[in-house]
């Protein structure tokens, strides 16, 4: 993560905070340790492009964990509910919109695919709100109690959700226009993948910008390194956990209609399924660390695809291994946070 | 005296949650004959089983203070450990001791690995670890299908004594044949009694003090010489080995094992939910739990039915007690007694007893 420290004009800039790059070098060493075993470059980008979508869709959904996390040691096993409640908001925005999605013109299902995307991340934002009001707050400062009752939360959620929209697998389709693939050369690239990967690095660049440029980002940052020194300079961190816990809510929403459209159904279970990816995720960033945690997703989506490939009944403990190997060079996480 | 030691030292110590407690075992007991039919059977066989699960989990998490979410597969494999031996030996007790004690012996080897590698983190880390080696687990169990059946499972042959064509008296007792479910079911209810006896002992032990110790205050435990590593990855073998045990018992009495039965993930739910409903840190809990739970899941889909036929003019009321939706009432219960009574049912009792 860069971290620029605010300097007054009149006095010698401060050290900037060196970036240990050597886990960003992780991605393009997987990347040319697989073209090899791959053989063929044009699969090779397929297979590349594919696994950076999968890993851009995880980090929107995964970065709001880590950061609650980081800010209040807050783990939300519930995470899931909202990538769930968001996807299955997006199928039924799509339903009513069907006539524009099923229209042949690119604007036509863009205006049918950003409203849903919208009402998913703004529902998931509402019920956040509520969610840490009613759940997280009373329980903060006790792990245990934590573990459990987000849990509580979560199952209350999924039943929720199959009380409203019925507990079979509801179809999330992509508009006409946005199916099918894009040819670079031998290559074949899905149009959705590239939305993805340009969706996540946008969310990625916006996140580095409010963490690393604004005043808001400064004080979570601070926050997640130390609370009580923030706290104690006057600033009410209660408040920005509340800002944090929505945003991540609201990201795990949009990210939820990603991974149904990425999935084309929808299902209640699917929160939980994605929960597991997130852990290994997070795990493996580092708990609290936006960078890691971009990182790692990249890792998991680059890795559970080459695998795919290469061996598909490995893929399936792909993440686990991925995560045992990262653990073993580095227990704490590709960037421990500096308290923990 | 004798209940004295039978229980450790560890009464209820109220006197409602004795009489819960004794008309629990008294209905487990003359289940056969008070309430025929097999649905009856099994929902009592399934209580049984889940009491040594949920003490086991108990002995963990409530004892210790470690939430695993890797109990089921513990459970999974005392489960695949007898069913894996039943269907490939032939079918005798020996079978049945191998299979246990292959499954005790795997068990072992991976509570001691997991917990030497991640019990040295904080809880949360370690939650989430065994969340994804379960995860990991269950995937494995249902790919290596030429073992372990897939996700169809495995269905085999039991011992002649506790097979169901099996007679052991000519004449019906009280109407009742007693056959050999019956026997099953009656070895079944004495094995749950002798394990949970022992677990009550284990943690009335002063070993199982400094695992409440460190559950209170693991610093402090540290503080007073307790290598709390050590202390913390034998209750996490322990509650492995009793955990196998419990799936031993489930595949005997199923005849059947497979992923859904004893591995997948809504188990593990079922015992965090009964574990804190019933009470954590006190093993009776368990017992009240998992019969609290087992019951309701059984039967409040019946009575559900009937409120959401009511209610059937009333949208969203009629779709919230659905009897598909039965585990959203668990769970608002679940979260409930987190918050109000975080030591479950047998935590209020004792308290209002201690009160009086």
């Amino acid at each position: 993560m860069n971290a620029t420290v605010p300097t007054s004009p009149a006095l010698e800039p401060l050290p900037t905070v060196r970036i240990d790059k050597l886990p960003i070098l992780l991605l393009p060493a997987l990347g040319l340790i697989a073209l090899p075993l791959v053989h063929s470059f044009s699969t090779w980008v397929t297979l590349t492009f594919a696994g950076l979508a999968m890993g851009m869709i995880i980090f929107i959904i995964a970065s709001g964990l880590t950061l609650v996390f980081g800010l209040m040691d807050v783990l939300n096993f519930g995470h899931g509910v909202f990538i769930t409640l968001g996807a299955f908001v997006a199928t039924t925005v799509m339903a009513r919109l069907a006539p524009w999605a099923d229209s042949l013109s690119l604007v036509r299902n863009l205006m049918a695919v950003v409203p849903a995307m919208a009402a998913g991340l703004i529902v998931a934002a509402l019920v956040g709100l509520v969610f840490e009001r009613l759940v997280i707050r009373p329980v903060y400062g006790q792990p245990l109690r934590q573990i459990m009752i987000t849990m509580g939360g979560m199952i209350i959620g999924v039943e929720l959700i199959k009380a409203l929209w019925g507990a079979q697998a509801i179809p999330l389709l992509l508009p006409e226009g946005l199916r099918g693939s894009i040819l670079f050369g031998d290559a074949a690239v899905e149009k959705y993948r590239i939305i993805a990967v340009v969706v996540g690095l946008a969310i990625f660049g916006g996140m580095l910008w409010v963490l690393g440029r604004t005043k808001v980002g400064l004080l979570i940052r601070a926050g997640v390194q130390d609370r009580e020194m923030v706290e104690s300079l006057g600033y009410r961190i209660g408040r920005l956990f509340i800002g944090v816990f929505v945003t991540g809510s609201a990201l795990a929403g949009l990210g939820g209609v990603m991974w149904g459209m990425y999935q084309q159904t929808v299902t209640p279970e699917m929160g939980g399924q994605v929960n597991v990816l997130l852990f290994i995720v997070i795990i493996i960033g580092g708990l609290g660390s936006v960078g890691g945690c971009f990182i790692g997703s990249l890792l998991v989506g680059l890795v559970a695809n080459y695998a795919g490939f290469l061996a598909p009944k490995v893929a399936l403990f792909s993440n686990i291994l991925l995560m045992v190997a990262v653990l073993m060079w580095r227990p704490q996480g590709l960037y421990p946070v500096v308290k923990r | 005296m004798i209940l004295h030691r039978l229980l450790s030292g560890d009464l209820p110590r109220s006197r409602v949650l004795w009489a819960v407690l004794i008309a629990i075992m008294a209905a487990l007991a003359f289940t056969p004959f008070l309430l025929p039919g097999m649905k009856a059977l099994n929902v009592a066989a399934k209580i049984c089983i889940f009491i040594t699960l949920v003490a086991s989990f108990d002995l963990l998490m409530g004892y210790t203070g470690i939430v695993s979410f890797a109990h089921t597969m513990f459970f999974g494999i005392g489960a695949y450990g007898v069913a894996i031996a039943m269907s490939n030996l032939p079918p005798g007790w020996g079978a049945v001791a191998i299979g246990v004690g292959a499954a005790l012996a795997a068990s072992l080897l991976l509570s001691l690995l997991i917990g030497l590698f991640s019990l040295r983190v904080k809880a949360m880390f370690y939650a989430m670890i065994t969340l994804a080696v379960a995860t990991a687990f269950m995937t494995l169990a249902s790919q290596l299908s030429e073992y372990t059946g897939g996700d169809d499972g495995l269905t085999f042959k039991v011992p002649e004594l506790i097979s169901p064509s099996f007679q052991l008296l000519e004449r019906p007792i009280l109407g009742v044949a007693i056959d050999g479910r019956v026997v099953a079911f009656y070895l079944l209810v004495a094995v749950t009694v002798v394990l949970f006896l022992v677990m009550l002992r284990i943690v009335n032990s002063p070993f199982g003090r400094v695992l409440q110790a460190i559950r209170e205050n693991a610093f402090r435990a540290e503080a007073l010489g307790y290598r709390i590593v050590y202390y913390r990855t034998a209750s996490n073998v322990l509650s492995a080995l009793f955990a196998t045990l419990a799936g031993a018992l489930l595949a005997l009495w199923l005849r059947y094992n497979g992923p859904d039965t004893s591995l997948s993930f809504e188990i593990m739910i079922d015992i965090l939910l009964m574990v804190v409903i019933g009470g954590m840190g006190t093993l009776y809990g368990s017992v009240v739990g998992a019969t609290l739970f087992i019951l309701v899941q059984n039967y409040l889909q019946d009575l559900l039915k009937l409120a959401s036929d009511a209610l059937v003019k009333v949208p969203v009321l009629r779709d919230l007690v659905h009897p598909d939706r039965w585990l959203l009432w668990l769970g608002i219960l679940f979260v409930l007694s987190v918050y109000r009574f975080p030591f479950g049912i047998v935590g209020r009792l004792r308290l209002k007893a201690l009160k009086r």
